[in-house]
């Protein structure tokens, strides 16, 4: 689970690390009205969107514009950007081409840094340990930094059953290069970072840049944070910050709220899969045959027929999509005659009107079958993987010709038609 | 032969009185498995399925003489249960919850660094020896006893590469579904190791997905230590967008790595015949085995 950078912040504040003053603001007026109570003569306005390289991003159509975020020097500047970037889609690196509309802006103060750190605390998978990261370097992409000069990236992975240890915190403060009082309030940051990390069940605390002004004061000039899905009934102050829509596409929150894995794609063929690995492999498979996947959509094993309904539901009221694929491979509680049930409640909401595959294994697959074929709707089973995978790309692309032949017909109707009228005239 | 489980193994399922502890142990029973007792803290004394009950893993392990344990808990104490195993001593542990927050693996893991404990998952479909020892979530009948060691990462996925290994009568040693979490007990090179030294196992398939370094590292190790059996690997999600959830914790593709299509090139210079469909798994392996049979008689 994400947070907005701002939602950051205040956590950042909350546990004691100092962040620039700044208010939230989502309309024009508004972020005038927060600059003025700010004070100053100098504002940034910050897009918050769950997705970074803001500064680089661009707004569609509207490619003169800035980024998504701006310094501005007065009050009517601060309501000129806020109008230009509220409402309006911010495409980054991060967003992919589809971008994320800003309805939320922070309106901080410019504050004057000396220097500017990156310190950074994630899972690392290779050591299964929380790692913190360090970076002479500020606001810099540290994906960028990591391949071009992996060796000026400082890494420290903490033993989760010690923690980490102030020594080892001062040993990376200290190869920054940094003043007495600069290195003890890195230091601390660092400390306080952990604590959080490990109290708030967090995935990612990113603090990019780190501003350290001359008297030695360390500020969180920008933060972002992931959070532990799994962890978050523990965490039900993070978890009512969630705020996802602007992640999802169409029909996503919906699947989302009936815990199904559903992930909106481009192609024509829908596919419904039981597990996540078999539902990537059905993806694969599609597309090795030359079909493209209209989604992504994992039943997980647990599963009632009212949810397999809906999940069906949703793939059968996708406009886009010109034939199904169904492969359950039926195992432990998953069983194929779940899956046909819920396949055969939803098919009487939404009626059938493209070619529907249907590949069944495991558990109770013949009985599945047998319950289908009574259903009378018009199915075409496949053997395996490779066989169904085949046959639903052939159906979708006959549906996509026989579309294409059937209004070539209308245009031929058409023209004939135009052609009589004309001779009439002339006769 | 086979690796970690046999028809000696006893085993007691953590959880045993639950819906899936119960649905599972009875399926394991069914399967000829040696279930010898279930542990289910404020139940010790009663009897499940005909089995004695425990508050305890100490006392299951004291009593019933374990050697193995299957976990069913929700995923809040989960990792309290894969604790409570480690200290009671029990060599093999297989912790069938998901959604196991990730920092408590993180705890784990460390912990099991200074144990003799092998931990399978969490996450995960479980363990099968065919004919044997059935442990998780794994479905019965598709299995047939044979010369493959499967080694998978993706659950449902698994199923796949036993019934095409089944399907084209090549059958399997022992199937291993290692989990997709971030965080997880036995890697795929652990697996690794276990079937290139098992005798009965012929040939090894590793079934990978996107997300993180697993396949990587698998990769590594096949470069260091050339496997003498042929290994196919089949890496799940070449076509998932970057950047969104996949289903599981595991499968997502971040800003640079977990890429299929890097996890092909690198475990392909391994020497490792990738099946370029889920499809033709089997029938990968069947032509690898072929090939590398003939080579063996020259």
């Amino acid at each position: 689970m994400k947070v907005y950078e701002y939602q950051a912040k205040q956590l950042l504040e909350k546990n004691g690390i100092r962040i620039p003053r700044g208010g939230v603001a989502s309309t024009p007026d508004e972020a005038a009205s927060v600059a003025r109570e700010l004070n100053g003569s100098a504002w940034v306005i910050k897009a918050q969107i769950h997705a970074g390289g803001r500064r680089a991003g661009h707004f569609v159509g509207n490619q003169e514009a800035q980024g998504g975020i701006r310094f501005v020097g007065s009050i009517e500047d601060v309501r000129n950007a806020a109008q230009e970037m509220l409402g309006h889609v911010l495409v980054t690196d991060q967003t992919g081409p589809a971008g994320r509309t800003v309805n939320l802006l922070y309106v901080e103060q410019v504050c004057e840094v000396q220097r500017e750190l990156y310190l950074g605390m994630l899972v690392d998978r290779r050591t299964s340990r929380v790692m913190l990261i360090a970076l002479a370097e500020g606001g810099v992409n540290i994906e960028s930094i990591t391949s071009r000069s992996p060796e000026s990236v400082l890494k420290l992975a903490i033993d989760p059953l010690e923690g980490l240890q102030q020594d080892a915190a001062r040993e990376i403060a200290t190869a920054l290069e940094l003043t007495d009082e600069q290195t003890d309030e890195t230091v601390r940051v660092m400390l306080v970072m952990y604590a959080m990390f490990m109290n708030l069940d967090a995935s990612l605390i990113e603090i990019n840049p780190l501003g350290i002004t001359a008297a030695g004061e360390v500020i969180a000039m920008d933060a972002t944070m992931t959070f532990d899905d799994n962890a978050m009934f523990r965490h039900e102050d993070i978890h009512a910050q969630r705020d996802d829509d602007d992640e999802l596409r169409w029909g996503e929150l919906d699947a989302t709220q009936h815990g199904l894995n559903y992930v909106k794609l481009d192609g024509n063929i829908g596919c419904l899969a039981s597990g996540a690995g078999l539902a990537l492999a059905t993806l694969d498979a599609v597309k090795f045959y030359g079909g493209e996947p209209a989604n992504f959509l994992d039943v997980p094993p647990a599963v009632e027929f009212e949810r397999v309904k809906y999940a069906f539901g949703l793939i059968l009221s996708d406009p886009g999509v010109e034939a199904i694929l169904v492969n359950v491979f039926g195992g432990g509680i998953m069983r194929c005659d779940t899956i046909a049930d819920g396949i055969i409640m939803a098919a009487r909401e939404f009626p059938v009107r493209v070619p529907l595959i249907v590949r069944l294994a495991g558990i109770n697959a013949d009985s599945a079958r047998d319950r289908l074929r009574d259903s009378g709707l018009v199915i075409t089973f496949a053997e395996d993987f490779a066989d169904a995978a085949e046959k639903v790309v052939k159906a979708a692309t006959e549906a996509r010709l026989s579309a294409q032949q059937k209004w070539w017909q209308r245009v031929q109707g058409l023209l004939t038609r135009k052609d009589e009228t004309i001779d009439r005239t002339a006769g | 032969m086979a690796v970690l489980v046999d028809a000696e193994t006893r085993v007691i399922c953590q959880g045993i009185t639950g819906r899936q502890g119960t649905y599972y142990a009875e399926q394991a029973i069914a399967d000829g498995t040696r279930l010898v007792g279930g542990v289910r803290p404020g139940k010790g004394g009663t009897r499940h399925l005909g089995l004695p009950v425990f508050d305890s893993v100490k006392e299951a392990v004291s009593e019933t003489g374990a050697d193995a344990s299957m976990i069913f808990v929700p995923p809040a104490t989960a990792a309290n249960a894969i604790q409570e195993a480690i200290d009671a001593g029990l060599p093999l542990i297989v912790c069938i919850t998901e959604r196991i927050p990730v920092l408590d693996m993180v705890r784990i893991k460390r912990v099991l660094e200074t144990s003799s404990s092998r931990l399978i998952g969490p996450n995960c479909p479980g363990i099968v020896t065919p004919g044997e020892c059935m442990i998780g979530i794994m479905p019965r009948g598709i299995f047939r006893r044979g010369r493959i060691g499967i080694v998978s990462r993706a659950g449902t996925l698994t199923y796949e590469a036993v019934a095409q290994t089944t399907g084209n009568r090549l059958g399997q040693s022992t199937c291993i579904g290692i989990g997709a979490d971030p965080i997880q007990g036995m890697t795929f090179c652990d697996c690794l190791e276990l079937f290139m030294a098992d005798p009965e196992t012929e040939g090894i398939v590793l079934i990978g997905e996107i997300g993180g370094i697993a396949e990587e590292q698998a990769a590594d190790y096949l470069q260091q230590h050339k496997s003498k059996k042929p290994v196919v690997a089949y890496v799940a999600g070449r076509h998932a967008p970057a950047g969104r959830r996949m289903g599981h914790a595991g499968a997502i593709i971040e800003h640079s790595t977990g890429h299929a299509e890097a996890k092909i090139v690198a475990l392909r210079s391994a020497g490792v015949h990738i099946a370029e469909s889920p499809g033709t798994i089997g029938a990968t392996m069947a032509g690898a085995l072929g090939d590398w049979k003939e080579r063996i008689s020259l």
